[in-house]
């Protein structure tokens, strides 16, 4: 053993143990430099694969303040047209005429109007829709509740699909089924809602307190049973917070859903993009933003209030 | 041993709210009910779904189902390569993406935090900068970027990063403030300046959590990576959304599954290396 010398009377450890202190901080030291060294040059070599995969390094034409072709670098050619379309979208508002020019750039607002309300009810529904199927399919994909094997895995990996799946893409193959409209976009997102809201509501049973499932049980309860007064009242709270955040994220979803036909906002960006209208762009942009805003700020007010009476009682 | 019903009586005066549910309870859910059916109701109406047009598009669904088999597989190198190539480009557009978007983060999130940033009225609106941010959807700002960028991975990255600052900045903020000041307190004891107290200090309390935040996101970005292309930016989304549109069904399935495989792969590895390098780390959360 090393560490056998005692230490002199100054409390100063004997140089032999400070030489061996020496030698395992410096190994432990180029052993630290050594990890860093091979993970820093990965992360290097990933990132520039990835660049390269990226475009990064790509070469585009531009034409020259001078009008003649040249070739730039994707990036640095890239900015001043990105800054260009921002300027665009920006509508021209004079004071002493603010209302008029106002009207002209909100000049489809009743359409646009009827279409926000459209992206709101297809998140009410999908919203719905995966409450329903997320409950009903949480309990059989809960470890603890679920009723054997094979329907824990059956519903785990039913689960599993629709929500990897994004539901633009469901979009794309409900609208194939169900033909463009509101219709397409509701059943999409309430798919993939399905998927997300199962995987939470199935983890908050999984945290269960079992003892009142077993009082049911012990009163002659069956598994509904037990599942009813057991389970429910217990994961409620939750249900409730899971479901309005997911409403947020659904009219989030449900604002772009349109741009592939199913129907909400999500269709006047794309006839904005093909007409190059690009003041109506800013115009979507603003009545996208305040929607998701008041939103999220009612739905936080409403979670607050609720978690905080589950609290309180 | 039975109740007797004076038991039952006393035991319904001591808690009335077990036996039955006040009036004013009641009348509020029923009102609650009829609200969400009338909603319901007028939803159904409004988007004019009929029994018969669901039953129709189920009848589609099992249509498009059954061509999901046999499932298609890619048989020569040059369909092969092409899909490879998309799986790739989602993979660095999610991974650049989630770096880029972390790097500018980094440093704003500071100016979020209240414990570095004591001017209220700045670190409120910078918070404010961060809603914003991230109140746009990743697709929308995908759009803008391909008229800058050109159709392609660039755009998607670009995307990514964009509405990654946003989200990053946020939670890396939130991590800050939820660090513990004595070893700051230890640093600025030792004659540390404030930089110093931040790099010795906060920084290493909040880089397991950092990490963490990192790989979790990235696996999000990958899921949304893969639809980005569906409006051009790039990935396999592109390959998919032109095999729908040409009424391929049984390649995108195989795509569809595909994803799902790397989505499960990328879980897997990020949980070995959250493991690896975390541990079970009971530190700033």
């Amino acid at each position: 053993m090393a560490f056998t010398a005692a230490p002199t009377a100054a409390g100063v450890p004997a140089p032999d143990r400070l030489s061996q202190f020496e030698t395992d901080f410096a190994g432990k030291r180029r052993r630290a430099r050594r990890a860093w060294g091979v993970g820093a040059l990965i992360f290097a070599l990933l990132f520039g694969f990835s660049a390269w995969i990226g475009d990064f390094f790509r070469v585009t034409q531009v034409t020259m303040p001078d009008g003649s072709r040249d070739w730039r670098w994707i990036i640095p050619a890239g900015i001043p047209r990105l800054g260009e379309y921002i300027v665009q979208t920006f509508p021209t508002l004079h004071w002493d005429t603010f209302w008029s020019d106002f009207a002209n750039w909100f000049w489809r607002w009743k359409i646009w109007l009827s279409l926000l309300l459209e992206t709101v009810l297809i998140a009410f529904m999908a919203t719905t829709l995966g409450v329903a199927g997320g409950f009903l399919l949480s309990f059989p994909a809960a470890r603890n509740l679920s009723p054997n094997r094979w329907v824990l895995w059956l519903t785990r990996r039913f689960l599993e699909i629709t929500r990897t799946v994004p539901d633009i893409v469901w979009a794309l193959i409900f609208v194939f089924c169900f033909s463009v409209g509101p219709l397409a976009g509701i059943l999409a997102i309430g798919t993939h809602a399905t998927g997300a809201l199962g995987k939470l509501y199935s983890e908050a049973n999984e945290n269960l307190d079992m003892r009142p499932l077993e009082g049911v049980r012990a009163a002659g309860g069956t598994w509904f049973d037990q599942i009813r007064y057991g389970a429910v009242p217990q994961v409620l709270p939750n249900i409730v917070s899971y479901t309005l955040l997911r409403f947020e994220l659904n009219v989030r979803s449900s604002s772009i859903i349109g741009y592939v036909g199913a129907g909400g906002l999500g269709q006047e960006f794309r006839i904005a993009m093909s007409f190059q209208e690009y003041t109506d762009l800013s115009a979507l942009f603003l009545i996208i933003l305040v929607t998701v805003i008041v939103i999220d700020y009612g739905s936080e007010k409403l979670r607050h209030k609720i978690i905080g009476l589950e609290e309180r009682t | 041993m039975s109740l007797t019903p004076a038991q039952i009586e006393a035991a319904r005066a001591r808690a009335p709210q077990a036996f039955e549910t006040p009036l004013s309870l009641r009348m509020r859910r029923i009102a609650l009910w009829t609200g969400f059916a009338l909603l319901t109701g007028y939803c159904l109406w409004a988007f004019d779904v009929s029994p018969l047009r669901i039953w129709t598009g189920l009848g589609r669904l099992g249509d498009v189902l059954g061509f999901m088999f046999p499932p298609y597989v890619w048989k020569s190198w040059a369909e092969f390569s092409e899909i490879l190539k998309g799986l790739g480009e989602t993979l660095s557009i999610a991974f650049l993406g989630t770096v880029l978007g972390a790097i500018v983060a980094f440093p704003l999130s500071f100016l979020g935090a209240k414990n570095i940033n004591r001017l209220n009225v700045l670190r409120l609106g910078v918070r404010r900068g961060y809603d914003v941010i991230r109140a746009f959807e990743t697709l929308i700002i995908a759009l803008i970027f391909i008229r800058a960028f050109g159709l392609g991975p660039l755009a998607g990255i670009l995307a990514i990063a964009i509405s990654e600052v946003g989200t990053f900045a946020k939670l890396f903020s939130e991590a800050i403030e939820n660090t513990s000041t004595r070893p700051t307190d230890g640093v600025r004891a030792s004659g540390g300046t404030r930089l110093q107290q931040i790099r010795f200090g906060i920084v290493p309390q909040v880089n397991p959590v950092i990490l963490s935040i990192l790989l979790y996101n990235f696996e999000s970005n990958v899921r949304s990576g893969t639809i980005l292309g569906i409006v051009g930016a790039g990935g396999i989304g592109f390959l998919l959304s032109d095999r729908i549109a040409a009424y391929k069904w049984d390649e995108a399935w195989s795509i569809i599954f595909l994803i799902i495989a790397l989505v499960y792969v990328i879980d897997y590895f990020s949980a070995l290396i959250r493991a690896r390098i975390i541990g079970n780390w009971e530190g700033v959360k």
